[in-house]
């Protein structure tokens, strides 16, 4: 495990010059994933955020091959790269060891490209697929994705004088992956560098589909200060909005269990998609005990596979 | 050169030209009528008689794009589909030729739904005819075989993606003889594949696919644009060197009994074999009539067409395909276009046939001889498009 100076001696990789908002917690996922990956990788991007930012042709912020097909297919291009270096492998035309990367926003992953990304771990490809998960559609201007919490203000899910923003919960994908009997799937957020780097190097060192869902702090998004990005991460553990665990060969491990977990009003209103919330106490109780439930599951699936 | 004899069906020969390539790479779905192709081919990787690796991928969307993906390795990569395959893999087929990799298309013509069909037109591939692709239709199973061996080299050689294919149960359910060239033949002709750049070499990393905005857009787009210009002129020298090696005759347009015609059917594909044998027969009567088959759709070959067409009296032009409320059928809105203008005007007419498999008979073909010719006689005052082999 590399400690933090190490990893800032590893080469940029992801290179600044890139046209993010100030704040954003895509970069600073991509920036820790390619540190703890190395040169000898080749990504695959799903259209998105992420993508665009980076590759404003004639610029690009990636030192290592980086290939954009199309939005709802990372998982699927990148099974077709990790293809061709196996057949090109076996025939003594490459030599190196590569790794392979898929990433995708939870748009890409959790809707457009969830059957890609579920053919291709279930093909056993050896990739790590990331999601930087923040949560909507920000890249087309912020639409409510399956990714997006219950309540939260979307342009397609609008705080109206009716409905008060998003009415369904969000979808479980790190659950519906551990049922793709994956060997190793986690959530992390990027405000606990050390463990979403253990995370990333776990997902690399297999021989095979791995996946992580990683929170991403959007500030354009979810209308909160870009100087208080991670911070916010932080908060969504602390809160239990965001669980950072992981399952690894069949068992779960909760890496971060809050001793006294905060009351979620404290990270819902420190953003402005929440914001429509505050005098809903109904609705935050409704938040509150989705979260509970989901949590005490969590912990019991922790106990059972243990 | 040695030449082995076999009975094959379209979807067998293309599978053994597919077993020839031996790509480095096949990602393919199934789907009628192309199943087979996909199946035989597993089989060769289950045997070991390819060094292939198989993705067999939960879609066709994720087919093309595992192509793409493994194109951009400088792999050599092949597919097949039909139909509602061709359809879903539109938007990733505008990324293949857009990204410029030589991936190939085994394809089978199939009517799109709906009403759904699993039988032979040329909506599918008349639908991506926009996107950059050479298309080939082949018009037997011997076509089939070849062209597919052919179109992998011309890809790879023009930096396209190119797609070879054939009529749904006409031919490729159909057995037919096959003259089958040496395995090592066909690897020689192709040769290895050197990539210029490619997205494994991890010592010299490139970014592919990134987004173009307005300062660049248009002047990419052009290139790739000029690419298909230029392998317009490309695809004849290179079909000339593979009729070389494998001692054939083939030309981009095919001109059959087309001397002294008068009259002359425009067909793609089987239709133009059962055009051919009418011409036969007529010509015993007297009759001056000949076939003009477009081998390649896509780069399209209008100036080439005018020549041949243009001291005609009158031009039957063949859609197995309706683009619903155009000026008529694909084949005859670009050929009617490619005379916009010339000074020599035959009297033109679309014959829309054949939708979802209806099949056309020798009589069929002698009727549209006859109907062209009262066409012209008449001064073409009746509609220019017209349906036929349909009830009415």
């Amino acid at each position: 495990m590399p400690t933090i100076k190490e990893l800032t001696r590893t080469g940029d990789l992801f290179t600044s010059g890139h046209r993010a908002c100030a704040g954003c917690g895509g970069t600073i996922i991509l920036r820790l994933l390619m540190a703890n990956a190395g040169k000898n990788t080749v990504v695959g991007a799903a259209t998105g955020c992420m993508e665009v930012v980076s590759t404003i042709y004639p610029y690009t912020s990636w030192d290592v091959n980086f290939v954009h097909n199309a939005f709802e297919n990372s998982a699927a291009t990148v099974s077709g790269i990790e293809t061709a270096y196996r057949a090109l492998k076996k025939k003594g035309k490459i030599k190196k060891d590569i790794k392979f990367i898929a990433y995708g926003g939870d748009g890409g992953t959790f809707d457009i490209g969830l059957q890609s990304l579920s053919g291709a771990v279930e093909r056993g490809h050896n990739m790590l697929y990331l999601c930087y998960n923040n949560g909507a559609y920000m890249n087309t201007g912020i639409q409510r994705s399956s990714a997006t919490p219950f309540g939260a203000h979307t342009t397609t899910s609008p705080a109206g004088s009716k409905i008060k923003g998003k009415m369904q919960q969000r979808k479980d994908l790190t659950e519906i992956m551990i049922a793709h009997d994956m060997k190793y799937v986690a959530q992390a957020t990027p405000h606990n560098w050390s463990d979403l780097s253990n995370k990333i190097n776990k997902a690399l060192a297999l021989n095979g589909p791995a996946f992580i869902n990683v929170l991403s702090p959007c500030p354009l998004g979810w209308g909160s200060d870009p100087a208080q990005s991670i911070q916010i991460a932080k908060l969504a553990v602390e809160t239990l909005y965001w669980p950072v665990y992981e399952y690894e060969n069949g068992k779960y491990k909760i890496n971060i269990k809050p001793k006294k977990p905060k009351d979620i009003e404290e990270f819902l209103f420190v953003q402005n998609r929440f914001k429509h919330l505050k005098n809903e106490k109904e609705l935050i109780d409704k938040i509150r005990k989705h979260l509970n439930e989901k949590w005490n599951e969590l912990l019991n699936k922790e106990k059972c596979t243990n | 050169m040695s030449i082995k004899i076999v009975a094959k069906t379209g979807n067998e020969a293309m599978a053994e030209a597919m077993r020839q390539i031996n790509p480095d790479v096949v990602a393919a779905y199934p789907i009628t009528p192309a199943t087979e192709i996909v199946q035989l081919f597993s089989n060769y990787v289950s045997d070991g008689k390819v060094d292939t690796e198989f993705i067999a991928v939960e879609s066709e969307h994720s087919a093309m794009s595992a192509c793409v993906g493994a194109a951009t390795t400088g792999a050599r990569v092949m597919t097949s589909t039909s139909s509602q395959g061709i359809a879903l893999m539109h938007e990733i087929l505008y990324i293949a030729s857009g990204l410029r990799l030589p991936i190939m298309i085994c394809g089978v013509n199939r009517a799109l739904s709906a009403p759904i069909s699993i039988h032979c037109d040329h909506s599918d591939t008349m639908g991506s005819r926009d996107a950059g692709w050479i298309q080939i239709l082949s018009e037997d199973a011997q076509e089939a075989y070849d062209l597919t061996i052919f179109a992998m080299k011309a890809a790879e050689k023009v930096l396209l993606p190119a797609m070879v294919t054939s009529d749904g149960f006409i031919i490729s359910h159909a057995m037919s003889r096959l003259d089958m060239y040496e395995d090592k033949k066909v690897q020689d002709y192709l040769g290895e594949k050197k990539p210029a750049y490619t997205s494994l070499d991890v010592d010299n990393p490139i970014t592919i696919g990134p987004l173009v905005v307005q300062d660049y857009f248009m002047e990419i787009k052009r290139g790739q644009i000029q690419a298909i210009i230029d392998a317009k002129k490309q695809l004849p020298i290179l079909l000339e060197e593979f009729n070389k090696t494998m001692n054939k005759n083939y030309k981009v347009i095919e001109e059959y009994n087309m001397e002294d015609a008068e009259y002359a059917i425009v067909a793609l594909g089987s239709t133009a074999g059962t055009a051919k044998y009418i011409t036969d027969k007529l010509r015993q009567e007297g009759k001056k009539v000949g076939v003009v088959k477009p081998l390649v759709f896509r780069p399209f070959y209008g100036e080439d067409l005018v020549k041949m067409l243009e001291n005609l009296k009158g031009i039957a032009i063949l859609d197995r395909s309706d683009p619903q409320s155009a000026m008529g059928g694909p084949l005859f809105t670009e050929i009617t276009s490619a005379f916009y203008g010339h000074e020599k005007q035959p009297a033109a007419r679309n014959y829309i046939y054949g939708l979802g498999g209806r099949d056309i008979s020798y009589d069929d073909i002698k009727d549209i001889f006859k109907d062209i010719a009262e066409y012209f006689e008449k001064g073409k005052k009746e509609e220019a498009v017209k349906y036929i082999t349909i009830r009415e």
